[in-house]
Order: structure tokens, then C-alpha cells, then sequence
């Protein structure tokens, strides 16, 4: 018996518990829900970019023969959208469409052929209004409104200076102003968007299968768009391949083929093709901002004033929140005082975009790096140095009230400067080659959910049964990120079990307990600390149960996992006996763990939205990118990346290394090649060789040091580890190109095209002689 | 129009009335019910559908379903033996080459296709055999891993 010892798995590389069925090919995502039954959707898209409409003729393609539900904007007057104070999108456009490739009707027929020549049989009639495919267009004077509510076409504008800029750039040795343009991209996760509606007229109820991060947001969608009782709704996540953040609300496709399949009387399946996911959107806005920081002679931040233009598209989403998030989380990084922020969220002609992975932080750190790299530069200072001049004293309240607790940048700092070599390396590499550094962070879940409702964050259960298993049921959604692999450890960890003794049913709303979703970083945090309440609850129960069987006392009961015994010298009971014992009481066991976060976490009241950036536990990072740029073509080669990521405690570290490794590409494709453009407002790069995704030859090694700052709430002591390493790779490659070549991109993507042209302008400068 | 396809499928013989302009992929996926290779984008941008053709991996979505007559036809589904996972699946899932897993399929059948031609690839050929796949999840270098893993299952007798 002495070998008998808990079972842990926290802190080890554990393989995803649902890896298995994905590598065998037996997983099944929405568009494989395939059965002789279902109709096949499709979707009719608006031509026109601004335009009233006068008439959606489907005269001709209700008489095609399989057809057997036509929707438009006439079978629903409802609105939605993710934000409570912004529900203003019509599935289907009604009396306006507001940008090219906007849906407006939408077919259920026999097979996917008739659905397509269907929809090519819809007519529509309208009245063109001018049309406003940048901010600063649609912020033009004479500009038409988008949406009567918001004249001027602003969704929202954010002001706040807290401390003295004037008296901050006063104090400043060195003060600079730059401004930044960063490209829209899109998450173009690998799994384009599908639904599967079942109607069941009989009943009047309604399961939706939909490929979404927040099954919950769905289902309240879903009783809005349907104006049916949210008993009547069953939302279904199967396996779901990637979202980014273009999944962290209901989105058109899923509440179309609801309203179709409840006309047809049936179910209903829309896949929609790559391009319309494109169009589909809720990518990361483009983005104008305007930059000052003001520093003394040693480094140390005096004054930000930071102006920042987000083209937001057609529709509110989270527009709100991201404008918010873009001037909140200039601050929790580090020591700012004297910060002046000014943002406005526009309203254009484009689709709408959305909360894209790092959401709202990631343009402005990427400003706020470059500026501060620049000016070090200036001041002859090491951008290290610089860093760790402005550093947090941890725990602390940001002057907009945000909670810091564990703070791991300044081992992020030391770990890539060893790892990179940088003191030895930095500046004597060869022509052509570059180090760049930068830094950034984010939350592990916003301590205020965009729909509050006063419920725990999270909550989990656990069934434990005759047969010794454990039944984990979470709503947390597992879209790739291994959500469910956590949470299974954290379960067994608690027990001091293996994780094969645990299996886990998500995703499911007649089943598993709502959940708010996978975004912002949350469910590890949040999930993670209503599982291990869950699982300390079961163990009380099983403790409990076997100091009865024992008898002895509670408090005398040793846990080891599949033995539980009182005292060293007792040879116990069997898991299996113990549950057995357990169950006599009471039968069946189920415990539920809930998690809400604490009101200190939730920001202040010092500007409106000053809620948003409020957490529980933020993550940072810190990276260095190291480049070759090929003066005769302009193209840069990214030769390796390192990133130290402080997830407080890595409960699994093979997937904190695959989301950091993940992140930090995600970041590449934004910094170096991808850019959604328009051609009067028709998406032109609409498929995955325009829009330049990096392929496995453009992609480097990326070595990723893991920081443990050991958060006090956070479960195990754990914080996010899938969004904060985004951001830091777009200012540490520029200030890497800055390094290699001496030239400064403040304009994203860096595509070989604008390197070629700024080395041929500086080539053209020396020959004229300077200037 | 439409013909009789006779081919073997994951090593099973087969036969089915297709038309003519059917695609693999579409074959494999809705008359045949093999789900596993997946439909990424609108046609040959992505490899999310690759699968083997008599060992050679190809794009089932570039493919016509009639072309394949009187060939050998490797999806995803057809890799394991008795059960287990192969070593390019064993590869993917133990160093997790698969995050989301949609572009997996894609991933798993060209690295087969690449062990089944060289058993030893270089880290520079393993490039070349994965350079038309996109993964959106993994930034590639834990797929770079699990390929090189694969490769050392295999030289240990697993099946690729």
C-alpha cells in the first residue's frame, strides 16, 4: 500500500482528452451533422453597400421546384446583437442594407444545388444612398446616417485624462508623437460558419446546432430573433474548428436557418462557403491612432495621450467594448499616470467587425511599443531598461481602478533577453538582420459580463454514479483551445485521480449548466475555480462517506486518490468502496461549483465604461523577434521568435505552449501579410490566398518560456494563456526591421511591397544627399 | 450523366453510381459518410480536404469522385490499425499537432503521404510535403514536432 499516492496532472504536458477523435477524423463539426432529412440553406447577400430597400422579389425562386422556405426581413421585425444596450441587427436586412454582402433573404430547399439557383432567382429593388468605406468618411460632415439612432455615424466616442497630460509632457525629457495605421484582419479560423436547425412544429421547440464560442449568447438570441420562451430552445456546440473571437456572438447564419427551419417545418443545414465567412466578419477594425508619450532621461513614462479611430463596419457587435478595451488597457501593463485618451468607435459600410483574439488591445500595444522603442533608441537607452524603468509595484490599483495582483513581466523580461542572447547579440549581428523586443498582456476573463445578470460567472457539476466514474457538465465551450482537457485535470487533480477516471459532456443546453463562453480569456480562470469547488465538494462528500465506513473521524480522513484511509497504518478503502458507501446515503451523487468574481475586480466609475478591462488575473508577455530583411526584394524573414508568457501556473504545459506558439503567429499573419481590403466596399480578399495566411515555410521557431507568478485567485494559481502574447509580436517585429534595416513601419501589414518602396526612398534620399 | 465507381476505399472494395461531376470530396462526405476530411475553403486554398490517392496525397476538393476508378483511396478514417491510432495520428495527438483539430485530416494524410515516400524527412522536406495546409491554431511548430515524432514511431514499426 505504500505506493499509493494521489495521481496529479497539473503543471504536466497532458494530451487533449478529445484529441483522439480529432486526429481519427471521427469528430464531428456542424457541416458533418449530415442526415437524408435535412434542407439545405442558403443565403441571398445585398449587391449594394448603402441602400434603402423598396423591394425582395422571391416570386420566382418560391416556384422552383424544391423549394420549401423562402425567409426575408418580412418574417422578423426582432433585432440582435451581443451587447444589451446595442441589440440593433436584423438577421435579415429590413428597409436598409448597410453593407455589401448583407443578408436578405435566405432559402430552405431539397439539396444544395436547388438552394444556390434559388437564391440566384431573387430579386431586389432599391434606392441607393452614398456610401462611406473609411472613418473618416463616414465622419465627414455631410455624411449619411447608417443607422437613424446614431447620426454623425460614431457607435461610440470615449474621452477620459486622468492626472495632467499638460503637466506630464512638462515634466517629459523627450516627447514624441507618431501615428499608426493597422490593417482590418480576420480570424479565418479553419472551420468555415454552419448551422443545423431542427423545428419541431408539433411541439413549437427549436435545437440549434451552430459552430459558436457562447452557445449560451445563441440561445438568448435565438428566443429574441424567434420570439419563442428560451424553454423552447436546445442550442447544441458540437466540436467547433477554431474562432478567434469571430464566434463570441450570435451571428446571422445561426438565427437565418432558424427562421428557416421553422418556416420549412423541418431541419434545416447552412454551410456557408469561405467567402461569405469572410463576409461574415467581426474580424479586428482598421485602426488610425495617434500616438504621444512624453519620458525623462532615464525611461520613465511621464504623460500618454493616445487618439485611436476604429472603422467598425455596418453594426454595433462589440463595438462598444472594443473602443473601451483599447484605451482601459494602456494601462496594467505598466506604471502610468497622466494618460488622455480619446476614441472613437465609426460606423461604415463594411461588414461588421468584431472581438478578434487580444481584443481592442492589440493595435494600440502595438503603437505604444513602437513609439516607446523609437524614443529609447533616441535616448540612447536599452529598450530593456526601459521596460523596467516603468515597471508596476504589484499588487496595485491602475488609476483606472484596475486590480493587479500576480505580475510576472519583469521575469518575462529576463527570461527572453537571456534565451534571445540579446545583450551579446544586439547590434552585432550581421547586415540585414535584426532584434526587436516588445511587450504586452491581457485579461483572464472581464469581471463584468456584457449581459449581467447577477448569476455566478461560472458554474460546473459533477454526477458520480454506481460504476465509480465522474461526469464533468460545464457549458464552457471547447473550441480548440482545450477548455475541456483543463477542466478535467483540475477535477482529478483536486481528487487526486487520474484523468481517465473523468469524462466530460459540454456543449449541450438541455444537459450541462449555462455558461457565458469561451471568450476574453475566461473559462480557465473562471471555469477552472468553479471546477475545483465542484470537485472539493465531492470530496467532502467522499470523505464524509468513508469515515463513516472507517468509523472515524472526517478531519482524520487521508484523500490519496483511488485509497482513502485514516492514518498511516489503516489499509483503507477502495475509490470503488467508498462510492459505494457514498451512494447508500443518498444514491446518484451530483455537486455543482460555482465562481464569481470579486467586486474590487470590476473597475471603476472614473469615465463611462470604465468596467471594461476589469479582471480577475491579467497575463503578460514579453517577446523578441529576430529578422532578416532582404534589402534587394523586401522581404523579411522572421529566423526566430522567443516569448515568455506568465500564465501564473501552467496547468497543462503542452497547450499554454501551443495557445503562446499560437498567439504569437496569429500576430505574425496580422504584422507581416494579412489585410482585409475592399474595392468599393466588396470584400476583395475574400479567400485564403488573398488574404495571406503564413504557411508552414513562412512560419519560425517560436520558443516560449513559461512564467509562473502564481496568481492568489486564480486556479492552481493560473491566468489566460491564449490572447496576451498576441500583441507583442507586430511592435517587436517593426522595432526588429527598425534594428536590421533603420527604417520605421508605423503602417500594417509590413508587406514586402511598402519595405521595397521605403529602401528605394531611402536609396533615392542618400543619392539626392540626405533630406 | 453517371457511372459506376469501382475503387477501394481504406482498403475495401467499392462500388457506387456517381455523376460525373461529383467531387471526391463531396462523394466522400455525403453519399459515403466519411466526415473526417473536412471542407476548409471554396476550393484549393486551404489542403483541409487532402487525402491519399494510390499513397499521394491530393486535394478531394480539386478531385472528380469518377476519376477514381480502379484507384486506392486513403481518408483519415483508414489509417489506424485494429483500433489504435497510426503514428502520424499518434504523432498529431500526442504533441499536439491538432489544437482545433478541422485542418488535422489535411495534416494527417499529407504527413502519411510524406512517411509512406520518406521515412526520414528532413525538417525542410516536412515543409515542403505540409506547404499548401494552413493551420489556424498551432503557428505549425507543434506539427513541425508531431511529424517528426511520427517519423521515429514509424522507424519503431508503427504504421504511418
Amino acid at each position: 500500500m505504500n505506493d499509493i499516492a494521489p495521481v496529479h496532472s497539473i503543471g504536466g504536458y497532458v494530451p487533449m482528452v478529445d484529441g483522439p477523435e480529432k486526429v481519427a477524423g471521427r469528430a464531428k463539426y456542424t457541416a458533418d451533422l449530415i442526415r437524408p432529412d435535412l434542407l439545405a440553406g442558403r443565403i441571398f447577400r445585398s449587391p449594394y453597400a448603402h441602400a434603402e430597400i423598396l423591394e425582395v422579389d422571391v416570386t420566382a425562386a418560391a416556384r422552383l421546384p424544391g423549394v420549401k422556405a423562402i425567409v426575408t426581413g418580412a418574417d422578423c421585425d426582432k433585432t440582435f446583437g451581443v451587447l444589451p444596450i446595442a441589440r440593433c441587427e436584423h438577421p435579415l436586412a429590413r428597409d436598409k442594407v448597410r453593407y455589401r454582402g448583407e443578408p436578405v433573404a435566405a432559402v430552405a430547399a431539397v439539396d444544395d444545388a436547388t438552394a444556390r439557383k434559388a437564391v440566384e432567382l431573387i430579386r431586389m429593388k432599391v434606392h441607393e444612398l452614398p456610401a462611406y468605406y473609411t472613418a473618416a468618411a463616414a465622419l465627414a460632415p455631410a455624411a449619411v446616417a447608417l443607422h437613424a439612432r446614431r447620426p454623425g455615424n460614431i457607435e461610440r466616442d470615449v474621452l477620459f485624462e486622468l492626472g495632467s497630460v499638460e503637466d506630464g509632457f512638462a515634466a517629459a525629457d523627450l516627447v514624441r508623437e507618431a501615428t499608426y495605421n493597422c490593417a482590418e484582419v480576420c480570424q479565418n479560423q479553419m472551420e468555415m460558419h454552419a448551422a443545423l436547425a431542427e423545428y419541431d412544429a408539433e411541439r413549437e421547440r427549436i435545437t440549434d446546432h451552430a459552430s459558436t464560442q457562447v452557445p449560451y449568447y445563441v440561445h438568448l438570441m435565438l428566443a429574441q430573433i424567434l420570439d419563442l420562451d428560451m424553454s423552447r430552445i436546445r442550442v447544441i456546440k458540437p466540436h467547433v474548428g477554431g474562432g478567434f473571437g469571430c464566434r463570441t456572438e450570435a451571428l446571422n447564419v445561426e438565427l437565418i436557418t432558424a427562421l428557416l427551419a421553422r418556416k420549412a417545418g423541418g431541419s434545416v443545414r447552412t454551410v456557408i462557403t469561405r467567402e461569405e465567412t469572410f463576409i461574415t466578419h467581426r474580424g479586428r477594425p482598421e485602426t488610425d491612432i495617434r500616438l504621444k508619450i512624453g519620458l525623462s532621461r532615464d525611461g520613465r513614462i511621464t504623460a500618454v495621450e493616445c487618439e485611436c479611430d476604429q472603422r467598425g463596419g455596418a453594426h454595433s457587435g462589440y463595438g462598444v467594448v472594443t473602443i473601451l478595451y483599447s484605451g482601459s488597457m494602456l494601462y496594467a501593463i505598466y506604471d502610468l499616470h497622466n494618460v488622455k485618451y480619446i476614441g472613437r468607435r465609426v460606423l461604415t459600410n463594411t461588414p461588421p467587425c468584431g472581438a478578434f483574439r487580444g481584443h481592442g488591445t492589440v493595435d494600440v500595444r502595438f503603437a505604444f511599443e513602437s513609439l516607446l522603442d523609437q524614443m529609447a533608441r533616441e535616448l540612447g537607452l536599452d529598450p530593456f531598461a526601459v521596460r523596467r524603468a516603468n515597471l508596476l509595484a504589484a499588487p496595485t490599483f491602475t488609476d483606472n481602478d484596475l486590480m493587479v495582483n500576480s505580475y510576472g513581466l519583469p521575469q518575462c523580461l529576463d527570461w527572453v533577453e537571456t534565451a534571445s542572447g540579446w545583450r551579446a547579440r544586439k547590434g552585432s549581428l550581421a547586415r540585414g538582420k535584426g532584434l526587436g523586443m516588445a511587450c504586452s498582456h491581457y485579461i483572464s476573463g472581464a469581471s463584468k459580463p456584457v449581459n449581467w445578470t447577477g448569476e455566478p460567472h461560472a458554474t460546473v457539476k459533477l454526477k458520480l454514479d454506481f460504476d465509480g466514474s465522474i461526469v464533468l457538465f460545464t457549458g464552457a465551450a471547447e473550441i480548440g483551445q482545450g477548455s475541456s482537457t483543463v477542466l478535467v485535470q483540475t477535477v482529478a487533480e483536486v481528487l487526486g485521480l487520474d484523468i481517465s477516471r473523468i469524462r466530460i459532456v459540454s456543449g449541450d443546453s438541455d444537459v450541462v449548466p449555462k455558461d457565458n463562453g469561451s471568450y476574453s480569456s475566461r473559462v480557465t480562470f473562471m471555469v477552472g475555480n468553479a471546477a475545483i469547488a465542484a470537485a472539493q465538494n465531492l470530496k467532502s462528500l467522499l470523505v464524509a462517506a468513508a469515515a463513516r465506513k472507517l468509523d472515524a473521524d472526517p478531519g482524520d480522513v487521508e484523500c490519496l486518490g483511488e485509497v482513502y484511509r485514516a492514518g498511516a497504518q489503516d489499509k483503507g478503502l477502495s475509490f470503488q468502496e467508498v462510492v459505494t458507501a457514498a451512494l447508500a446515503e443518498a444514491g446518484t451523487i451530483t455537486v455543482t461549483g460555482n465562481y464569481s468574481t470579486i467586486p474590487e475586480s470590476h473597475g471603476g466609475k472614473k469615465y463611462r465604461g470604465a468596467a471594461i478591462g476589469g479582471t480577475m488575473g491579467y497575463s503578460y508577455s514579453a517577446q523578441v523577434v529576430e529578422v532578416s530583411v532582404d534589402e534587394d526584394t523586401g522581404v523579411v524573414s522572421v529566423d526566430k521568435v522567443w516569448v515568455a508568457h506568465d500564465c501564473g501556473k501552467a496547468l497543462n504545459r503542452l497547450t499554454v505552449e501551443g495557445q503562446v506558439q499560437g498567439s504569437v503567429w496569429m500576430g505574425m499573419g496580422q504584422a507581416m501579410s494579412e489585410e482585409a481590403a475592399y474595392h468599393d466596399g466588396l470584400l476583395v480578399t475574400a479567400n485564403m490566398l488573398d488574404y495571406r495566411v503564413p504557411t508552414i515555410f513562412d512560419s519560425p521557431p517560436i520558443e516560449v518560456g513559461i512564467v509562473e507568478s502564481d496568481d492568489p485567485h486564480g486556479p492552481f494559481g493560473a491566468k489566460e494563456a491564449g490572447e496576451g502574447s498576441l500583441a507583442a509580436f507586430l511592435p517587436a517585429l517593426t522595432n526588429a526591421i527598425a534594428d536590421a534595416i533603420g527604417v520605421r513601419f508605423n503602417d500594417l501589414p509590413v508587406t514586402p511591397d511598402r519595405v521595397f518602396a521605403a529602401l528605394g526612398k531611402r536609396r533615392r534620399a542618400t543619392l539626392d544627399g540626405g533630406d | 450523366m453517371a457511372g459506376i465507381l469501382e475503387f477501394t476505399l481504406n482498403g475495401r472494395r467499392r462500388g457506387d453510381a456517381v455523376p460525373d461531376n461529383l467531387l471526391l470530396l463531396d462523394y466522400l462526405r455525403e453519399v459515403v459518410g466519411l466526415t473526417g476530411t473536412k471542407t476548409g475553403c471554396d476550393g484549393g486554398e486551404c489542403g483541409a480536404c487532402t487525402v491519399l490517392v494510390d499513397d499521394e496525397p491530393r486535394l478531394s476538393c480539386l478531385t472528380l469522385a469518377a476519376a477514381m476508378a480502379g484507384r486506392r483511396v486513403d481518408t483519415v478514417e483508414g489509417l489506424g490499425r485494429d483500433g489504435r491510432l497510426s503514428a502520424v495520428q499518434r504523432g498529431f495527438h500526442e504533441k499536439l499537432g491538432a489544437q482545433c483539430g478541422y485542418c488535422t485530416p489535411g495534416f494527417v494524410m499529407a504527413s502519411a503521404g510524406l512517411l509512406r515516400r520518406n521515412p526520414r524527412p528532413s525538417e525542410d522536406e516536412i515543409k515542403e510535403a505540409l506547404g499548401s495546409n494552413i493551420c489556424r491554431c498551432t503557428g505549425y511548430v507543434k506539427i513541425i514536432e508531431a511529424v517528426k515524432y511520427a517519423a521515429e514511431l514509424a522507424a519503431q514499426g508503427a504504421a504511418p
